[in-house]
């Protein structure tokens, strides 16, 4: 980290200021909960809430699986069916994967990480949690009433005219949770513009920034065309105004076309904050400077501006035309070029680097594995001859599945994992946290591998008989038996998180020894992030790995747990001289 | 990587206008004006997706636009046109004597910004309550007055018209939302409230909206009222 000050007096400084009022026991009221500007705060108020949406929309995952493990179905209806698997969807994408790491974790860690008090614009921020919860709300309310049974992609002509459920509802609420995540992203790009600290220079900035940013650019070119079309299918519900009315020459491709500018980048939008929490675990836990840093913060815009090129993959069979089709197949393989190039770039890290396997770190493994299957049964699909076969299967379920859950889940509870510290000042217990994290992978592999087998076999999404091929059925189990065991190793960090807030011990500033600007200040956080705005001398991965291996022989000599920093340990014994 | 800055201007409690989480108006106003092109881009984005609609649709049914499109009164988008342009020159006088801090000057701009606005509205209301009384509103009843149709087909006259509505319908939500937030910087003005007299940036981010609403008119009307015979 920065070289350590010769000058006694700026030690004195750097080290963490100890004020014993931090953001979270500022102010205990309610009021100053919900009327808050503070970035921690309002990341803390995602975090409740899309806890909470994506326990619903688990117990619809759930449904859906305890359905097919009979090859005639046994608990829901067909119509019941589709209004649970649409509800998995909606909720899913819109409520947890789109705001889960931008909103939790990038809301947290952006103006930390490059030296700002807060946010460009705090109250537009806060703006953006009520759209966030106003469309929860409308999407809830929506499903309660009846639900909604057009699945997460809202098809017309079924969703503008035939579906008699709740679109009009849900639609708004979805159009309301846009407007929520356009505004978090003008506030990332702003703040990563205006705001970064003296001598925070573009390349010195951690690489989650340059995610986030990458983000934030997905955000708002995509955000406003999807919008805009479900807003097109709002007015046909409402206002009789036919726009991609088949009966009267409008074109429902081209609502697929539209819908799929914005919901292919948002796969993006997705998994980019994932690269970015991924790079950060990868960097500390190897205690090494990450391999091709202009590379990896360079791919994360390569992807942000190829993502808006390959939508067409979703519409092969859609009457598009096959030049179409093969210029989008084309482009899509060029996806995987920066893609691979991160892959490869984590692995590289880990070469010679002192290695230190504690929970962040198995997760951030856990996610090069899963992403990398993810992406690669990707290139199957993009592939046009390959991918008529598989399109509409439980293929394509399992591939979406693996970069979701794999990828963008599995980094989520990674970087929750290793900024817990920071954002509760409590330390989670590390030995089942380790433990979780191999139940996640396990889990996730027992569900979501056995879906390709069945997938490349036939079986069709969205389905819920088999009837006709009773011999899926044993994959099925499986995928159903591994999501018995994914739910419970969500369960599981729910439970012993939470009891951490009271029971876990208390955090130092960089329990990690980590390096970044996040790392300098207390944990948890003083309102105003810092007591002095930082002045930043070099870049944020400067491990030296001899120093590393040499502290981490220290540490194992003294008996020491090696993740207790120098500054810890000082302090330690400090206290055992008094 | 860090060590902490010895000392900084940090103007916490000089300045009212200054907001916690900036270090100085400079920076303040930099992060204002970027917000706000940020803004545009999203605004940019949501248009153009219908604009895309609009295209696609002309060039597959290029003869039943150009008959519907008839039944608009091009005086009617004439004079809104003239209206918005006019209100585009008085908000940018209106920066012009916040630059100046005239506060009497950029009330009166403001005003008159508010009024063009107002006839917008209420010129775009007889409008629309033409179409509706020629039954061209998309829906069951479109086209029963067959001689508002000029001779275009039906369905594909319906797809313009939808457009129409849809289209100049948002946009008129635009000039609304624009309304309110004038009115609120006037109220601001008004009040002599620091936030706006310090410095002419919050009056240029209005400006910058006003003028992207004008714009997308701009298009809008070409596109809508004045199309060449195909």
């Amino acid at each position: 980290m920065s070289a350590i000050p010769a000058d006694p007096n700026v030690t004195a400084v750097s080290a963490t200021p100890r004020t014993e009022t931090n953001y979270l026991n500022a102010d205990w009221s309610i009021k100053s909960w919900l009327l808050t500007g503070d970035h921690k705060r309002i990341a803390i108020l995602y975090l409740v809430s899309v806890s909470f949406f994506f326990f619903l929309g688990s117990i619809a995952a759930g449904l859906i699986r305890y359905e097919l493990t009979a090859p005639a179905g046994f608990i829901l209806e067909s119509e019941t069916y589709n209004k649970v698997f649409s509800a998995h969807g909606i909720i899913m994408v819109f409520l947890f994967l789109i705001v889960a790491i931008p909103a939790i974790l990038g809301n947290f860690l952006l103006p930390l990480m490059i030296g700002a008090r807060d946010m460009a614009f705090p109250r537009l921020n806060l703006l953006s949690w009520y759209l966030f919860m106003a469309g929860g709300i409308l999407i809830m309310g929506g499903m309660i009433n009846g639900g909604v049974d057009s699945g997460w992609t809202f098809y017309v002509p079924y969703s503008s005219m035939y579906a008699n459920s709740n679109v009009t509802m849900v639609l708004t609420g979805i159009f309301i949770a846009g407007f929520s995540s356009i505004t978090t992203g003008i506030n990332f790009i702003v703040t990563t513009h205006k705001m970064r600290a003296p001598g925070m220079t573009w390349f010195r900035l951690p690489l989650m920034v340059w995610a986030l940013y990458a983000t934030g650019v997905v955000i708002i070119l995509g955000t406003p065309v999807v919008a805009v079309t479900l807003l097109c299918i709002i007015f046909e519900r409402v206002f009789h105004l036919p726009i991609f009315s088949a009966e009267l020459g409008g074109d429902p491709v081209l609502f697929q076309h539209l819908f799929w500018f914005y919901s292919h980048p948002a796969v993006y939008i997705m998994i980019l904050p994932a690269f970015g929490v991924q790079s950060e675990l990868i960097a500390n836990f190897a205690r090494k400077r990450v391999f091709g840093y202009h590379l990896i913060a360079f791919s994360s815009l390569a992807i942000a501006g190829l993502g808006f090129l390959v939508w067409g993959h979703h519409m092969f069979i859609s009457s598009e035309s096959m030049y179409q089709g093969v210029v989008f197949s084309l482009i899509s393989f060029l996806v995987a070029i920066p893609s691979a190039i991160k892959v490869f770039n984590w692995t590289a890290t880990l070469y010679k680097g002192n290695i230190r396997l504690q929970t962040p770190m198995i997760y951030a493994l856990g996610f090069i594995g899963l992403f990398t299957i993810g992406g690669l049964t990707g290139l199957f699909l993009g592939c046009l001859g390959t991918d008529v076969h598989l399109t509409n299967t439980y293929f394509i379920v399992a591939h979406f599945h693996y970069v979701m859950v794999g990828g963008a889940v599995t980094a989520f509870l990674g970087g929750l994992h290793y900024w817990w510290p920071k954002m509760t000042g409590r330390l989670y217990p590390e030995s089942i946290a380790k433990w979780n994290a191999v139940l996640v992978f396990i889990g996730f592999n027992l569900t979501f591998f056995p879906q390709f087998i069945v997938g490349f076999m036939g079986m069709p999404r969205r389905y819920h008989y088999y009837y006709f091929a009773p011999e899926f059925q044993p994959y099925h189990i499986m995928s159903t038996l591994g999501s018995t065991v994914l739910a419970l190793s969500f369960i599981i960090p729910g439970l012993y998180l939470t009891r951490s807030l009271s029971k876990g011990a208390k955090a130092s500033a960089n329990p990690w020894g980590a390096h970044g600007l996040e790392w300098e200040t207390s944990s948890p956080p003083p309102t105003s992030n810092f007591d002095q705005i930082p002045v930043v001398l070099d870049e944020v991965y400067d491990f030296d790995p001899v120093t590393e291996h040499e502290q981490d022989k220290a540490a194992q000599a003294l008996e020491v747990p090696s993740y207790l920093s120098n500054e810890a340990k000082s302090a330690e014994s400090e206290k055992e001289k008094r | 990587m860090a060590a902490i800055a010895s000392d900084h201007g940090h103007g916490h409690g000089h300045d009212e206008a200054l907001h916690h989480q900036f270090e100085n108006m400079e920076q303040q106003n930099d992060s204002y004006i970027v917000g706000m092109w940020t803004f545009l881009v999203t605004e940019v984005m949501f248009f153009g997706a219908l604009f895309l609609i609009y295209t696609l649709y002309r060039s597959m049914y290029q003869m039943d636009f150009f008959l519907a499109h008839e039944a608009l009164n091009v005086q009617m988008g004439m004079i809104n046109t003239f209206v918005l342009l006019f209100s585009s020159f008085t908000v940018a006088m209106s920066v012009r004597y916040a630059q100046l801090q005239k506060r009497g000057g950029v009330l009166a701009m403001l005003g008159i910004t508010q009024v063009c606005a107002l006839a917008f509205m209420v010129v775009k209301y007889f409008e629309y309550q033409e179409k509706f009384g020629h039954h061209l509103y998309p829906g069951p009843g479109f086209g029963s007055h067959p001689e508002y149709l000029h001779g275009a087909t039906p369905n594909f006259a319906q797809l313009y018209f939808g457009l129409y509505f849809g289209m100049t319908g948002l946009h008129g939500l635009h000039v609304v939302i624009g309304m309110i937030v004038i009115g609120y910087l006037m109220a601001k003005w008004w009040r002599n409230s620091p936030m706006v007299t310090k410095d002419y940036i919050p009056t240029e981010l209005v400006g910058l909206y006003w003028h992207f609403v004008d714009l997308v008119w701009i298009f809008l009307f070409p596109l809508m009222y004045l199309m060449p015979k195909p």
